[in-house]
């Protein structure tokens, strides 16, 4: 196991910047998402880390040593493709034991230790199989032993689970968590879902058109989202962004918008800079949403648009005046009655506000 | 009910044209497959009686025919040879390979063979060869054969291999494989069902072919197939048509036995191990 650091790297296709400059390290034993949408870079820059591309700047160190220009096969890697990218003219055994067969293991000893690997991911009476004679969740398995059957300094992961079906993908997640309690192994893992993100990382990095947004645990990324990008970006359902006008009288932030009403909130410094601009954006977590009582100060309230009942809960959406649309996930075992107007309440300590630029700001308990 | 009816008068008259032209077609062969056994035959159509096989007799004392299929059997296994290897080589090169204009420069390699190889061409062709001291001999037909039908091939080939994804070579290299081995372990499985296609169109090529070997070789212990089947001709110029027939259906069985084995072997298939 070993470090990943990344230098002021850049690259860029023809006249298009992939990623125009980012720098990061990743300590020993850390399990890291690179989380965002298609085209974000987080791809190119895991493909950086393998040695697939070649930075159009910049250094990349693994385990303190430059392997900016090292081959892919000299870097001590080991990749999870999203395609899997099986050997279909291979047996099953073959695949999985061909990473030991370019190292010069003899037949036996291969077969034997794919043999153990494919036993751990439950594929080991496919061995004779072809890659076309099993099912996508047995090819995912068998590409993920391939990846394991010879020690790696890092494993990466090029958004392994995104051809699973919705249920062999939470199998197949909560296996690799427990691979990573197990092993302690150093992982650089792409994905466009933040669910996974938040599942499996140790730390999550959100990048958007190339640059890291945020780069922080995933409870902080969940908590105190840097940017507005970020509160969209994760949860499930994502945050509710409501842009507001912001003034300060009386020594307290105020704060208008259509169906808003919400209680003065106090004014620290930060707060009291971003109100100049006099646009701000008020979050609220869907989870943090529940039916208004008559007690409420803090409420949103709109015409019903829609109300998916989910189970164990339910997501009301409503649709304020000037159509901005406002989800809420209520956790309750009846069937909410609601009608066609609905009031939303929160507490402060739930509210996050970002500036006119989308960054947050930070709340009056942390300085 | 009208419709039903409509629908029968159309699906008959669809049959009746079908089997028409599927005669026009059979017919020849038919001839092909009958003619060979026939002491008697001519060029009309007639089932044998009684089946013979002296014309294969007959076919078989000729030395100089039976030579001809040797030298045509070289001929085509040289060129495939050579084609099939340098255009899965450049292929893969070309398509891999980060090189700038490479689109251009297939397209041309493309035009110019279709445009220059050929009958138009054989003057050029006959003095290069000439020069280089190649005249009679199977190296001159081999390379004049490859050089003419390698540009198409590597079209053909690199079509196929843009298909296949890259990330078959990626994990290879990956885990550890250097560029070489990744090719010959893992890229070159994966397009061998491209290269037979390939080395197939190649065979029957050469095969057929009679302009070029015609006017390269001179001597008779070096001329294919192609070329011998005119010593089935009476010195007036008519054919002998029992014995053409015995000699075309032995000339044309390794193109059927190869199509055959290709297909029993390789059976013109892509096999998959890439989700997408």
């Amino acid at each position: 196991m070993a470090s990943v650091e990344f230098q002021n790297i850049s690259k860029t296709f023809g006249a298009f910047v992939a990623v125009p400059d980012i720098s990061f390290q990743i300590a020993d034993g850390e399990f890291i998402c690179l989380l965002g949408p298609s085209g974000c870079g987080k791809t190119t820059s895991l493909r950086m880390i393998a040695g697939l591309e070649t930075p159009s700047s910049g250094r990349v160190m693994i385990g303190g040593r430059d392997v900016t220009y090292l081959h892919p096969k000299d870097r001590g890697i080991s990749m999870v493709f999203q395609d899997y990218a099986l050997y279909p003219h291979m047996n099953i055994a073959d695949n999985i034991a061909y990473p030991l067969k370019v190292r010069g293991e003899a037949e036996t000893k291969r077969h034997a230790r794919a043999k153990d690997v494919a036993d751990v991911l439950k594929i080991g009476d496919l061995l004779k199989r072809l890659p076309s004679q099993i099912s996508g969740g047995q090819q995912q398995r068998t590409s993920l032993a391939r990846a394991l059957v010879y020690p790696s300094e890092v494993y990466l992961f090029d958004e392994p689970l995104s051809n699973l079906d919705a249920k062999l993908r939470l199998e197949a997640r909560g296996f690799l968590n427990h691979l990573q309690r197990d092993m302690g192994m150093t992982a650089v893992y792409v994905t466009h879902d933040q669910a996974e993100a938040m599942a499996l990382a140790t730390r999550i990095a959100v990048m958007d058109k190339g640059r890291i947004v945020q780069f922080a645990p995933p409870i902080e990324i969940y908590r105190r989202p840097a940017t507005t990008f970020v509160a969209n970006f994760v949860g499930n359902p994502p945050m509710n962004l409501v842009p507001v006008e912001a003034s300060v009288g009386d020594g307290a932030l105020h704060l208008r918008a259509d169906g808003l009403q919400v209680a003065p909130i106090e004014l620290t410094d930060a707060v009291a800079k971003a109100a100049r601009s006099g646009k701000m954006t008020l979050g609220v977590r869907p989870e943090h949403l529940r039916i208004a009582g008559a007690t409420d100060h803090n409420i949103l309230s709109g015409e019903l648009f829609a109300n998916e009942n989910m189970g164990p809960e339910s997501l009301v959406t409503l649709e304020r005046g000037d159509n901005g649309r406002v989800t809420a996930r209520i956790f309750t075992d009846d069937e909410i009655k609601v009608g066609t107007s609905v009031h939303l309440a929160f507490d402060a300590r739930h509210v996050t506000l970002f500036d006119d630029t989308g960054a947050r700001i930070p709340a009056a308990d942390e300085r | 009910m009208q419709k039903t009816q409509n629908i029968f008068v159309r699906r008959a008259i669809f049959a009746a044209a079908a089997t028409f032209l599927g005669t026009v077609f059979a017919l020849p062969l038919v001839w092909f497959v009958f003619a060979p056994f026939n002491a008697r035959a001519e060029l009309g159509l007639a089932i044998p009686s009684p089946f013979t096989l002296s014309n294969f007799a007959t076919v078989f004392q000729n030395t100089f025919a039976m030579q001809a299929l040797l030298n045509s059997l070289i001929q085509a296994a040289g060129g495939v040879v050579l084609v099939g290897g340098a255009a899965t080589l450049a292929a893969y090169a070309l398509s891999r390979s980060p090189i700038p204009g490479k689109g251009a420069v297939t397209y041309i390699l493309l035009l110019f063979s279709s445009v220059v190889s050929g009958s138009a061409a054989m003057v050029p062709i006959f003095l290069i060869i000439s020069a280089a001291g190649l005249i009679d001999t199977h190296l001159a037909v081999i390379l004049v054969f490859a050089g003419g039908l390698l540009p198409t091939a590597m079209f053909i080939l690199r079509d196929f291999i843009d298909a296949i994804p890259r990330s078959y070579e990626e994990s290879a290299m990956v885990a550890g494989a250097s560029p070489l081995q990744a090719f010959f372990d893992v890229a070159l499985p994966v397009i061998r069902p491209g290269i037979v296609v390939v080395v197939v169109w190649a065979f029957v090529n050469i095969w057929g072919s009679f302009l070029i070997p015609f006017i390269l070789l001179r001597s008779d212990k070096l001329m294919p197939a192609s070329v011998a089947i005119y010593s089935f001709y009476s010195e007036a110029g008519t054919p002998i048509v029992t014995l053409l027939a015995a000699y075309s259906l032995i000339y044309s069985l390794p193109v059927i036995a190869l199509y055959l084995f290709v297909n029993w072997k390789f059976g013109f298939r892509f096999f998959g191990g890439i989700k997408s």
